[in-house]
């Protein structure tokens, strides 16, 4: 028998149990639709996450008091801090060529006021710098003063929310508002960015490191923001920051650096892990459908086996039995596969239309995977009814028993 | 006529087990068929008579004895060789018909080339050929549920005639048809006869079985009576 005409008489035999058919392509539509589904997710996930860090900043190092033993990882949020960065590590570190911006970091947070209006917001003092490292524009006035940064002078910038909660549509320019005990001069409003992991930019109010050292009666830093010149002058940066800061801590390297290609390297595994996992239940799926088309092939074969015994009387061998019955599953598997693509891809469409922000894409490996595992899971589960029919005895077949 | 037999049997024995009790549907029968015959195989129910068409046709294996077509000695050929040997040397009528319900008349005509791996082309022009032989050339996009029992049987007729096996083996071939498409049908499979096919009928219509130029008679497996 011809393969065209093997075909030919498998689909004929499909379209003649139209119910059955679209039972099975229903369900392996489905299941490799939720491999398309999950998987994209799992993808929309890490390139997500990917763009949040690049949100944060090119060629960025961020350095934290105290030394964390673990590698490889978490952020040292634990620890000891044998010794507290100050103001002075930082403008140390301005020594490197291999160094660009050195924005210092003190956090807080303070009550915000102008005229009647209040907000509890988070004070960020910093130099001029900052707004380069973080890749930050004015909306409104003008930068920091880059004055000697250990000078406290009485002057703020504003982010969006901020600005628009206390004045709301008034100009805020050269206005004063008070924070904490002391008066501020407003000399720029921050463009909103957004969120950027986790620390809104817009809700935030940024002053003079020096500023926020009187403000929060603290003489330490929260953590210093680097960028190093270029990317490939990242570790040369990583290295002169560790030397510079080790001299000025009498030997000692208790300061961490973490580099936000390593950030993005861990998540990025981390993510694409869950992708795989996500596929990876996303199949069970698949295999549930399997076992779907054998249940419902063997329910075929036990029908069918009159015709059976008929092919066995005209003179189909054993092995011809068998490669109809396996082109059947075959094809059912493979339309199904079809099917699901459609569906999982429009699904894929649907949900980038209905959540813009969020960018789900199939990896292509899903893609081929679902294609590939539906074509063996046919194959696999067509087998065994197949084999059945294949084996049955002509004659009893031909009586139907 | 040849004098080799195209069809020994020799002692063919065939037991089934129902429950406890074994139950010889074929028991030590031996039978020489020859090319040209025309044979009826006449008995009440349960006699054997359909066991011994199976067996004629290769659908059935033995449990003992000997079976020979045209000189060759078959009786343990494994069933991949025993299918193509039905495929190119029998033709099978039942009384069901056994036609395929989604295929039509012409497709399930065409059932035996296909297996064969004819060309398209080529089996377009032999089920023409046998469709319009039997009168049925304006039936041939028919499915089998549009055409009468009468026609069914012949499509069945030009089914098991297309590869012009020289043996058809019919199984109570009337016995779901009235008594017109009876006759019809009759006369059909007793004309392949005449242009020499070999033809081996199954049937309890006495009728039918006397036409026959060799009847024979089975009782609980045994052939008892053979004449002709």
């Amino acid at each position: 028998m011809k393969p065209q005409d093997t075909l030919h008489f498998s689909y004929q035999a499909l379209r003649a149990y139209p119910g059955r058919t679209a039972l099975i392509l229903l369900a392996m539509c489905i299941g490799v639709a939720a491999i398309i589904l999950l998987t994209s997710l799992g993808e929309g996930a890490r390139l997500y996450v990917i763009g949040q860090f690049q949100g944060l900043g090119s060629n960025l190092l961020i350095v934290l008091p105290g030394r964390s033993e673990t590698t490889g990882g978490a952020p040292p949020m634990l620890g000891t801090t044998p010794r507290d960065l100050t103001l002075d590590d930082a403008l140390a570190l301005q020594r490197s060529p291999a160094i660009k911006d050195v924005a210092p970091i003190i956090l807080g947070a303070a009550p915000v006021a102008y005229e009647s209006r209040e907000r509890e917001v988070t004070i960020m003092g910093s130099t001029p710098a900052l707004l380069s490292a973080r890749q930050l524009d004015l909306a409104l006035g003008q930068s920091l003063p880059d004055t000697n940064p250990r000078v406290a002078t009485a002057v703020c910038l504003l982010g969006e929310t901020v600005w628009k909660e206390l004045f709301g549509n008034r100009p805020a320019l050269g206005a004063w508002v008070r924070i904490g005990e002391s008066r501020f001069r407003v000399i720029g409003v921050l463009a909103g960015k957004g969120q950027s992991l986790g620390s809104d930019m817009s809700d935030m109010v940024v002053i003079p490191v020096a500023s926020a050292r009187n403000l929060f009666n603290a003489p330490s830093l929260f953590r210093i923001i680097v960028t190093a010149s270029s990317q490939g002058q990242l570790p040369q940066a990583e290295q002169d920051i560790e030397q510079i800061i080790r001299q000025r801590h009498d030997g000692e390297n208790d300061i961490t650096i973490i580099a936000q290609d390593s950030l993005i390297g861990t998540f990025d595994n981390i993510l694409g892990a869950l992708t795989w996992a996500l596929g990876g239940i996303a199949a069970i799926s698949l295999i549930v459908a399997g076992i779907l088309i054998m249940n419902v092939m063997l329910v075929a074969v036990s029908q069918r086996k009159a015709e059976i015994g008929l092919l066995k009387a005209l003179g189909a061998p054993t092995s011809q039995v068998l490669r109809l019955f396996l082109t059947e599953a075959t094809l059912l598997a493979s339309a199904g596969g079809a099917l699901g693509l459609v569906l999982g891809l429009s699904g894929v469409l649907v949900l980038n239309q209905a959540v813009p922000d969020f960018s789900a894409q199939p990896p292509l490996w899903a893609l081929i995977a679902s294609v590939l595992i539906t074509f063996f899971t046919g194959l696999l589960f067509g087998s065994i009814p197949a084999r059945q029919a294949a084996r049955l005895d002509p004659v009893a077949a031909l009586s139907g028993r | 006529m040849n004098d080799e037999p195209l069809i020994a049997l020799r002692d063919v024995c065939r037991q089934f087990q129902v429950g406890d009790e074994t139950v010889h549907a074929l028991d030590h029968v031996s039978l020489d068929i020859h090319a040209g015959d025309y044979i009826s195989v006449m008995g009440p129910s349960g006699s054997g008579k359909s066991t011994l068409l199976n067996m004629l046709g290769l659908l059935d294996q033995t449990n003992a004895g000997s079976y020979c077509f045209a000189g060759r000695e078959l009786t343990t050929l494994p069933e991949e060789q025993r299918a193509q040997v039905r495929r190119d040397n029998i033709g099978f009528i039942f009384q069901s018909f056994h036609l395929i319900p989604r295929l039509t008349a012409a497709e399930n005509v065409e059932l035996p080339l296909v297996l064969t791996g004819m060309p398209a082309s080529e089996r377009k022009i032999k089920v023409r050929q046998a469709l319009t032989g039997l009168g049925l050339a304006d039936r041939a996009d028919h499915r089998p549920a549009q055409l009468s029992g009468g026609q069914q049987q012949r499509v069945a007729i030009a089914r098991a005639t297309i590869m012009h096996a020289p043996l058809l083996l019919a199984d109570e071939p009337t016995g779901n048809l009235d008594s017109h498409s009876s006759t019809e049908v009759i006369r059909i499979l007793e004309d392949l006869n005449t242009q020499g096919i070999t033809l081996v009928v199954v049937t309890h219509d006495t009728e039918i079985g006397k036409r026959a130029r060799r009847r024979i008679r089975m009782v609980d497996g045994r052939v008892v009576g053979d004449d002709g």
